[in-house]
Formats: C-alpha cells, structure tokens, sequence
C-alpha cells in the first residue's frame, strides 16, 4: 500500500515519503495537486503575472537583440545590435555617467540617510513628526518632484531657488542642469531629497534593535558620539548597510526619469545619458528597438553581477 | 461551506479573473469591420483632447455631420494625446501593433511606420472616387508619403519655416516692426536690443532638446544653402562650413551677446511658454506655431508677426518645410479604407468642411487667415476656394503675415530618418547654447559619426 500524505498530519522532521510503487503514482500526484488545490491556484495567480509581466518581456528582450525587424521583417543577425551598440558614440559616455552617477548616490544618496537616520535615533521628542517630515518626499510622485527641482531649485538664472540662496550667500552661482560639471551632483541631489525617505525609516528600524546596553556600556568606557556611531552602530547594523549599497547600486544604475525630467533628455552633450536612458533614445527616437534590446541585455548582464551579489549577502542573513 | 472551501472557491475565482484579465488585454480590436447591419466601423486617431474644447466639439460635430451623410459608415474617435504624434508614444503604438485603423503620423515618419509594418499600400483607393479634392492636392505632398511607387498616406497639413517675432517687443527695443530681420547678422542686432530690455527677456530662443533642437538645426542650415544628408541620403553632411556657421551664430548669440537667455535645453512647449509670456522676441517656426501660442501658451495674436527665414549674407537659400498626414492600418478591409478615405477628404481635404470649415472657426480662439497649410498645389480649384474662404472669414490680421508670404523661400523636405537624426543633433545645439567653450568641430564630428551609425542601422 503506498504511503501518501495524510492532511493535516505533522511530517517528521528528517523523513520523507517511500518513493510510490508503479501504477499509483497518477492517483498520488491529483491526490497531492487536489489536497494543495488552493495553494496552486494561488500560486497559479503570482506565476502568470511574473511570467506574462516580468519573464516573457525578458525572454522576448534577448530574442529581439539578435534579430532585426525592417519592412516588417524580421531575420537573425547574430551579435550585429551588440556590435552596433558598442559603437555608438554615446555607449561609454553613457556608462561612464552610469556609474558616476552611482558613485555619488553611494557617497551622498547612501551616507546622508544614515545620518540622518542616527540624528533621528537621538531625538527624544517630535520622533513621529520627524519621521513623516523625512518620508514626505517619497510621497510626492517622482516626476512632480523632480519637476519642482527642475523649474524652481535649479533655474540657472538668478531667480532660482538654489542660486538666489548662493547669491544671498556672496557665493558664485550656477547654471546647475546646463552645466555638463553639475548635471551629475545636481541629479544625484534631487535623487537623494526624492529617495531618502524609505532608507531613513529602515536603518531607524535596524537602529532601534540594538540592545541599548551596547551603548552604556561604550558610554562607560568613555566613547564618545563618533565612537560610539564607529564601534557600536556600524557593526551592528553592517548587514542591512550592505544590503541596502547593494540595492542602492541596482536601483541607481537604471537611472533614467532624472535625466527625462530634469535634463529634458540627454543634457548638455551627453552629459546627462545614462544607460536606461541611451536605450529609450534607441528604441523610441531612433527606431532602433533591436539595438535598445541589445543594450537591454548588456545592462541586464551587468545587473545581474550586482543583484548576485545582493542574494549571496541575503543568504548570509537568513 | 467549511473554510478550506471558502479558500478554494477564492483561489479559483482568483484564476478565473486573472484570465479574464488577460484576455481583456489582448491588442486585437474588438470592433468588427462590418457588423450584422452592414456598417463599416473604422477607428481614427488624433482627436482633440478635453482641454481643447473648441476643437473638441468640432471634431465630434464633424463625425455626427459624416455619419448624417454616410449612415452605412462608423467612425470610433481616439485621442492619442494633444501633439497627436509624441514620438515615443508614436512607436510604442507602432511597435505595439495599437495604432488606431486610420492613423496620424508626420512626414518624417514613413520610413518608422513602414519598418514597423503596420503600413497598407493605399494607391489604388486614393482616387477623386473616394476624395473629391485628389487632383488638387500638391503632388510634391504626395511623393513625401510615396515609397517604390507605392502611397502610404494622406496628407492633411503642410508648413514651412521663418522667422517668428514678437511686434510688442520689437516697438518697445526700438525695432521697426515692419522691417524684420533679413539676414542672422540682422537678428544678432535685433536680439541684442530686445534682450537689453532685461526681466528674463531673451531677443532670440532656440530649442535643443527633445528632437526639436535637431529638427531646427536642418532649417538654419537650409538657410546657409546646406543639406544634413548627401545626395544618395547615405551619409551626414553637415560637417562643413555651413553647419559650423549655424553652431556659431547660435554660440555668439547666447554667449557673444548674452541675447538667448539664461534658461536652454528647452523643447516645445518650454520655448512657446516663454513665447506666450512675452519673453521671447524672435525664434523660428510655421505660421501654427502662433496658434499654440495663443491657444495654449496663453499669448495674443495681435502680438506675433512673421517674416521669410533669414540668410547668412542675403535671403535664405532654403528653409525646412513638413506636415503630417493619416496613414492605414495594414489589414483593414478595402471597405474601410474607402470609409477612412471619405472620413478624411471631409474632414482634412474639403474647403469650407472640417479643417477648412473657416466660417466655423473665426469667431472661436483659433487663427483663420495664416498661410497654413499648403496643402492644394497652386492655381488648382481647392486652392482658389480655399484662399477665398480664408480671406472672407480671416479673424487674424494677415498683414502680419504678408512679409512672410510675399518673400517665398526655397522649401526643403526633411531629411530620411529625420526623427533619428533630430534626437542626435540635439547634442551639438545644447553643446553650443550651455557650454561657452563649446568645441564646435567636436560636436559636428560626433553628430556625424552618430548620425552616419543611424543611417547604416536603418540601411
């Protein structure tokens, strides 16, 4: 007789069923599919919507960078939208201010929340309003957000925002997203105001777990704020500050609605092209959709290298 | 029913309603071409949207009106966003395969529309049978949306390029209104004076971002007599002397003279805006551009006048001239292409209906009386009732326009793969009007090699 699971029972730890003798196995396979029933149909919901949104659009993404559609026809080209993207004049511009633009979310975009998560940590009083005063931005949809950096903040003339406060201030001036110079900083900036809200609120969580008897305990033996911020707070919290860099890093290389928004595209040259936005300018301004694929895929490739990244360190967390 | 019941009834009504949804976002019309009546349905896009309620109605009065005279037709209206065709919502449309029956594209686009294989070959339907106005309409428009023989669309508008410029702004720097600039060394002089009156005013503007940067560069370039392809269309040419000439008028304007204000990288709307505002005095664009002002940058008419494009030392040897037209959908059934035909003979190519319907549109907030558009070859029968109607109805004072019309420039079309082209010219216009060191050689030299990269991805 063979031995099916029984619902609703326990299964040991350490033991699994007897593998089924011939002939039973179709009825213990719609036994199991009909006892899981429910659990499959949802499941059924979550696969769809990642297979018809999520992996078809990939699958589809690398098909398309090795074909090429003219006169609505469509062949195989081998590697030629790879070679044909390498060689784009803006391709290693639009790396390069890729991972520029990275560099600098890491040093502002990700030091700033933690800061001001700590300062926030120190707070006895008004924590609630703080808090929602620091989450408010992400509330805010991005474009408008950035459009209110665009029109009122970074208007290079003196009726600028930023620039009547640096000419209050005696200090020079600048034309801020016309600038090639200042297009990187300046994104970076309004990326950090627009962002930093959801970081702050997470490293405040992982602030409020460490046992406050750490910090007597430093107190004790005479650390101070930076000492105790070095010795105390950042090994304690390592695991989620490396989580969050790396998610940081995803997140920040598709950089593309700033440079849309605030840079009305490419900027001043190229030096507001990034990678996501090199592909929108292939596929939707050069009718180029194979090459913006293949771009795709290079992107995706190097993506990948950090997301593998990402699960090796939640792996270590679990 | 016991809980786990319950659960398995919600999952399945789970499962069921995602298919549901799924199925509901298949792309394949839903509208039969014929339904058990015997009407032919067609769907059509570029109808105006809510906030242009003026035209709005007309559009919907002229669909009652059509199907009042063709019951066995049905015309389902899209609107597909106010500009009609925003590049990038034009080829995920294309690309998508969602593009209505009867379609708005412009002249620039024949090449994208055709690669994308959504074209149907209308030449044996486009005949006075199906549009009464056929012979009328400029053949030059016609060869535009003509490839190997074959018509792939209808043209609706045509414009061409000059100097538009603000008589308010040009009385008030001491600038004869009536005695527009004739060459780019008059306009240098000419936006010196109007950028000293100061409060943000710029005495000349330039777009250099979102494809209209490009898109402006070709015309001043036709002015200096130069092309942005060679002959074949096989490689750039607009590295030379005449496209450095562009670059460095522009570059001497915005940094020589400080005379094109602080604020670049601008596109359409943010150029029209400022326009509207009264803080542009000179730009270049078609006698339409002064409808937008008016009707949505909130400007005046009375205000804009406007003059043939300006030269380097003399006249201007060209100036760019485009304009959009309906293409159709492959598939569609020879019924419907007729039906879309009718449709767009009354709406687009019929005086005194529709486009052309001025006794309509004078005494609302659009212009009646602009030379636009051109789209009836001259001396022809339309073109006779046309310019009648327009002169009878005119609710703009078109002596503001007489200059512009009296001094015809040389029109040239735009260039193949002119959206591509445009989005790479961007970058040389924005490196001149943001960077006062700009390296003009360098960035005609990028622009080329991008531009001939282009060229050998559309070969």
């Amino acid at each position: 007789m063979a031995i099916t699971t029984v619902p609703g029972t326990t299964r040991q730890p350490g033991r699994f069923p007897t593998p089924h003798p011939p002939g039973s196995r179709r009825t213990s396979l719609g036994r199991k599919v009909r006892d899981n029933l429910s659990g499959h149909a949802f499941l059924i919901g979550a696969v769809a919507c990642f297979a018809v949104f999520s992996w078809y659009p990939m699958i589809r993404g690398v098909v398309m960078s090795f074909q090429r559609t003219r006169r609505g026809e469509t062949t195989w080209v081998g590697w030629d939208n790879y070679a044909r993207i390498v060689a784009d004049p803006s391709f290693w511009t639009a790396w390069k201010n890729t991972f520029y633009f990275t560099f600098l979310a890491l040093v502002l975009g990700y030091a700033v929340p933690f800061f001001v998560a700590i300062l926030l940590n120190e707070f006895r009083h008004a924590k609630g309003y703080l808090r929602i005063l620091v989450y408010l931005p992400v509330m805010l949809p991005p474009a408008s957000a950035l459009f209110l950096f665009k029109f009122y903040a970074y208007d290079p003339s003196e009726a600028g925002l930023f620039n009547a406060v640096l000419a209050a201030l005696h200090l020079p001036t600048s034309e801020w997203m016309q600038s090639p110079r200042m297009t990187m900083p300046a994104m970076v900036l309004a990326s950090t105001w627009m962002n930093m809200g959801s970081a702050v609120l997470i490293y405040l969580a992982a602030l409020q777990n460490i046992p406050g008897d750490l910090y007597e305990a430093a107190e004790l033996d005479g650390a101070g704020i930076w000492r105790r911020i070095r010795h105390v707070t950042i090994p304690q919290t390592r695991l989620i500050l490396a989580l969050l860099a790396m998610m940081q890093i995803v997140a920040t290389m598709q950089l593309f609605i700033e440079p849309l928004i605030l840079a009305n595209g490419a900027g001043t040259g190229d030096s507001a092209t990034s990678v996501a936005y090199l592909i929108y300018q292939h596929g939707f301004f050069q009718n180029d959709l194979n090459g913006a694929a293949a771009l795709g895929v290079i992107m995706l490739v190097v993506l990948a290298g950090f997301s593998a990244g990402y699960l090796r360190l939640t792996a270590k967390q679990d | 029913m016991s809980v786990p019941q319950y659960r398995k009834a919600a999952a399945l009504a789970l499962v069921a309603g995602l298919g549901l949804s799924l199925a509901a976002c298949s792309t394949k019309s839903d509208e039969p071409a014929k339904d058990a009546s015997g009407k032919v349905t067609i769907t059509v896009d570029c109808q105006p949207v809510g906030a242009q309620k003026e035209l709005l109605k007309n559009w919907n009065d002229d669909v009652a009106e059509f199907q009042k005279q063709n019951p066995n037709i049905v015309i389902k209206s899209v609107s597909v966003g106010e500009q009609c065709n925003n590049p990038p919502d034009f080829t995920a449309r294309l690309a998508g395969g969602t593009v209505t029956d009867v379609f708005y594209g412009y002249m620039t686009d024949l090449q994208q529309v055709l690669d994308s294989g959504q074209a149907m070959d209308i030449t044996e339907y486009a005949t006075k049978d199906t549009i009464p106005t056929w012979d009328s309409v400029d053949p030059a428009l016609k060869e535009v949306f003509t490839d190997g023989g074959k018509l792939y669309a209808v043209p609706v508008k045509n414009y061409s390029m000059g100097l538009v410029y603000n008589k308010v702004l040009f009385q008030r720097a001491g600038l004869d209104a009536n005695n527009p600039p004739k060459t780019w060394a008059e306009v240098r002089d000419a936006a010196k004076k109007i950028a000293a009156l100061g409060n943000g005013i710029a005495g000349y503007s330039e777009y250099s971002a979102g494809n209209t940067g490009g898109w402006h560069f070709t015309s001043l370039l036709y002015s200096q007599g130069g092309r942005v392809l060679t002959e074949d269309g096989k490689k750039a040419d607009f590295n030379n002397a005449m496209g450095k000439q562009v670059l460095q008028n522009l570059k001497d304007m915005r940094y020589g003279d400080n005379s094109m204000g602080s604020r670049q990288l601008l596109q359409w709307g943010d150029l029209l805006t400022n326009a509207g505002a009264g803080k542009v005095g000179m730009f270049i664009g078609a006698p339409d551009t002064t409808q937008a002002i008016v009707s949505q940058f909130q400007g005046k008419f009375q205000d804009w006048a406007m003059a043939p494009l300006p030269g380097q030392d003399g006249p201007a040897k060209g100036t760019l001239g485009g304009g959009e037209g309906y293409f159709f959908k492959k598939g569609l059934t020879p019924e419907q292409v007729k039906a879309g035909l009718k449709w767009i003979a009354y709406q687009k190519l019929t005086p005194g209906k529709g486009q052309f319907d001025y006794v309509r549109a004078k005494p609302q907030n659009y212009p009646v009386g602009l030379p636009q558009p051109l789209l009836f070859a001259n001396g022809s029968d339309a073109q006779k009732q046309e310019l009648e109607l327009r002169k009878a109805n005119a609710n703009v004072d078109t002596a503001n326009f007489a200059i512009f019309e009296a001094n015809p420039v040389p029109i040239k079309g735009e260039p193949r793969n002119a959206q591509a082209i445009y989005a790479v010219l961007d970058a040389a216009m924005s490196g001149v009007l943001t960077n006062p060191n700009a390296n003009i050689d360098a960035l005609l030299k990028t622009a080329e090699d991008k531009v001939n990269q282009v060229l050998s991805t559309a070969s």
